[in-house]
């Protein structure tokens, strides 16, 4: 046999002279699978778990913000009884906290400070004197070695018998459920989500394949091995996941930052400045965008494994 | 290479299509199947391609027997084997360039190594002009030759033809099984499923196996 010469009728390549082949087609042809309604699907599920995994993220360190700063602190509250002078108790119980060991300082609360906390319920003309007001004092904590457990406790307990200690348990304890409640919901949509993607996954593939059954049909009559059947799939996929996976993941990157922009519009007013204190500025932070796109990552993934999966099931029953 | 001991093959809960088929295709052998219009060859043709399980009976291809064979295993043993179908079974998004190298792709052979091999058997068959038409385009005896193209590209062990020139003219007819023959002196095993008597009157040593109402006679 010789080597075939160019056909007169094939078509040839202006600079080389070489005849122009068309062979660059897919074994499994795209136009056979779904396509941009399952990318929109996939942007959807991507975008619903990139929102759901960062506000996870952005609750999780808005808690673990509150808890340090409530854990750094711990108030001393020295009541007034008869009999004794509780402006002199409140300083001697600050001198006595400041020198416990992982303490880093004490201070009597101001009776100016206590006069304007006490303004909103009481007015401002009202005699601080007159009136039975605990005094209190702000103790700071060192967060890297914090005092042992009822050491402030004891060594107030013989000199400054009317002082009771408020380290936040409480609040930190309800901040902490709070926080594992959202952040557990959190994960159960992430997980729904997925699973959501999963199952559109599997159908979108059925489809593929029952589309395209004569050819992996085809496909088994030259020998073609599983694996290499489900490949021509599963990369055709692939790229669905990741466009779909980057276009949701994209649009939730640009939700935050927006959501992030309207709050620092919003701390210029009142009400703003109070969300701010008691929730921090809304964004998120490094943590976030790298959990953002590693859901992108794992949408992508997780779709090519489940088609690849979907397809090896179908395939094995076409042998 | 291949025996077939008292296999049965029904569809359903139907009749038997085929009864107590007992033979052997030896190594190397040239053989004929045929028989009247629904006698079943077709049917022997996939169980011998392994396409088709019997519904009784042992099938040895290859040394194996075809019930323990692992789906791993069957590729394997389908690349030992190429079949050409009465309905050609082309892939209509690939021109017959690349519809002729898919065994050889689907086993992993860069183009660059083929494509010389391919570029000369389409020209053997008379193709080398619609090497870059896609199947659609094609006549019917055109299909067929990229059939037979497709199923020989890989050199296989064993040949098997489902009425390979039963779209072609008398002169294609005899080049093509030219081509078989000479497949078979290089070592390939060929069964040729016709009803062509004057085919098989063209390869008078070729054995005969006749298939008559699900029943397979031998003739050496």
């Amino acid at each position: 046999m010789s080597t075939t010469e160019p056909s007169q009728a094939a078509p040839v390549a202006l600079e080389t002279g070489e005849p122009v082949r068309r062979r660059g087609n897919a074994v499994v042809p795209a136009s056979g699978m779904s396509g941009t309604a399952l990318v929109v699907v996939i942007a959807i599920m991507a975008f619903l778990a990139a929102i759901t995994i960062g506000l996870v993220i952005a609750v999780s360190d808005a808690a673990d913000g509150w808890a340090g700063e409530l854990s750094s602190e711990l108030t001393i509250q020295v009541v007034p009884v008869e009999g004794r002078d509780v402006a002199v108790d409140a300083q001697e119980a600050a001198r006595i906290a400041a020198q416990v060991p992982g303490v880093v300082n004490a201070r009597v609360l101001e009776e100016e400070t206590l006069r304007a906390l006490l303004e909103p319920w009481l007015g401002a003309d009202f005699d601080i004197e007159a009136l039975p007001v605990p005094r209190l004092v702000v103790v700071t904590i060192d967060r890297d070695s914090p005092p042992a457990s009822g050491s402030i406790g004891d060594a107030l307990a013989d000199t400054v018998p009317t002082a009771s200690i408020d380290d936040h348990q409480v609040w930190q304890e309800r901040l902490k459920i709070m926080a594992n409640t959202i952040v557990s919901a959190g994960t159960a949509i992430f997980v729904l989500v997925l699973a959501a993607t999963v199952l559109s996954i599997v159908f979108a593939t059925r489809s593929a394949i029952a589309a395209n059954r004569n050819i992996v049909q085809v496909l088994h009559l030259v020998g073609a091995r599983e694996g290499f059947i489900a490949w021509q799939f599963v990369r055709h996929f692939l790229l669905l996941g990741l466009k779909g996976g980057a276009a949701g993941g994209a649009i939730a990157v640009v939700v935050f930052v927006l959501a992030s922009w309207f709050s620092g519009l919003l701390i210029a007013t009142p009400a703003g400045a109070q969300l701010e204190a008691l929730f921090g500025s809304f964004g998120l932070s490094g943590d976030g965008y790298i959990a953002i796109a590693a859901t992108v990552l794992l949408v992508a993934g997780l779709t090519a494994l489940t088609a690849y999966v979907s397809v090896l099931r179908v395939v094995r029953t076409m042998v | 290479m291949i025996r077939f001991e008292n296999v049965g093959l029904r569809y359903g809960m139907g009749p038997e299509v085929l009864s107590d088929i007992s033979f052997e295709i030896p190594q190397g052998s040239f053989q004929f199947l045929t028989g009247p219009s629904g006698a079943g060859k077709t049917t022997l043709m996939r169980l011998l391609f392994l396409a088709l399980r019997p519904t009784r009976g042992l099938i040895n291809v290859f040394g194996q027997d075809s019930s323990d064979l692992s789906p791993g295993v069957l590729p394997a043993i389908r690349r030992r084997i190429g079949i050409v179908f009465q309905d050609f079974r082309l892939l209509d998004h690939m021109t017959t360039y690349e519809n002729v190298a898919l065994p050889l792709r689907v086993i992993g052979q860069p183009e660059s190594d083929y494509r010389t091999d391919v570029e000369e058997l389409l020209q053997w068959v008379g193709l080398e002009d619609r090497m870059d038409a896609y199947p659609p385009v094609l006549s019917g005896g055109e299909k067929q030759r990229a059939a037979i193209a497709r199923a020989v590209i890989a050199q296989p062990d064993l040949l098997l033809a489902d009425e390979p020139t039963g779209n072609v003219d008398p002169t294609l007819a005899r080049r093509l099984l030219r081509l078989f023959s000479e497949l078979h002196k290089l070592g390939t095993t060929v069964v040729i499923a016709t009803h062509d008597i004057g085919l098989m009157d063209q390869y008078e040593a070729a054995r005969r196996l006749v298939l008559n109402e699900g029943r397979l006679h031998v003739y050496d």
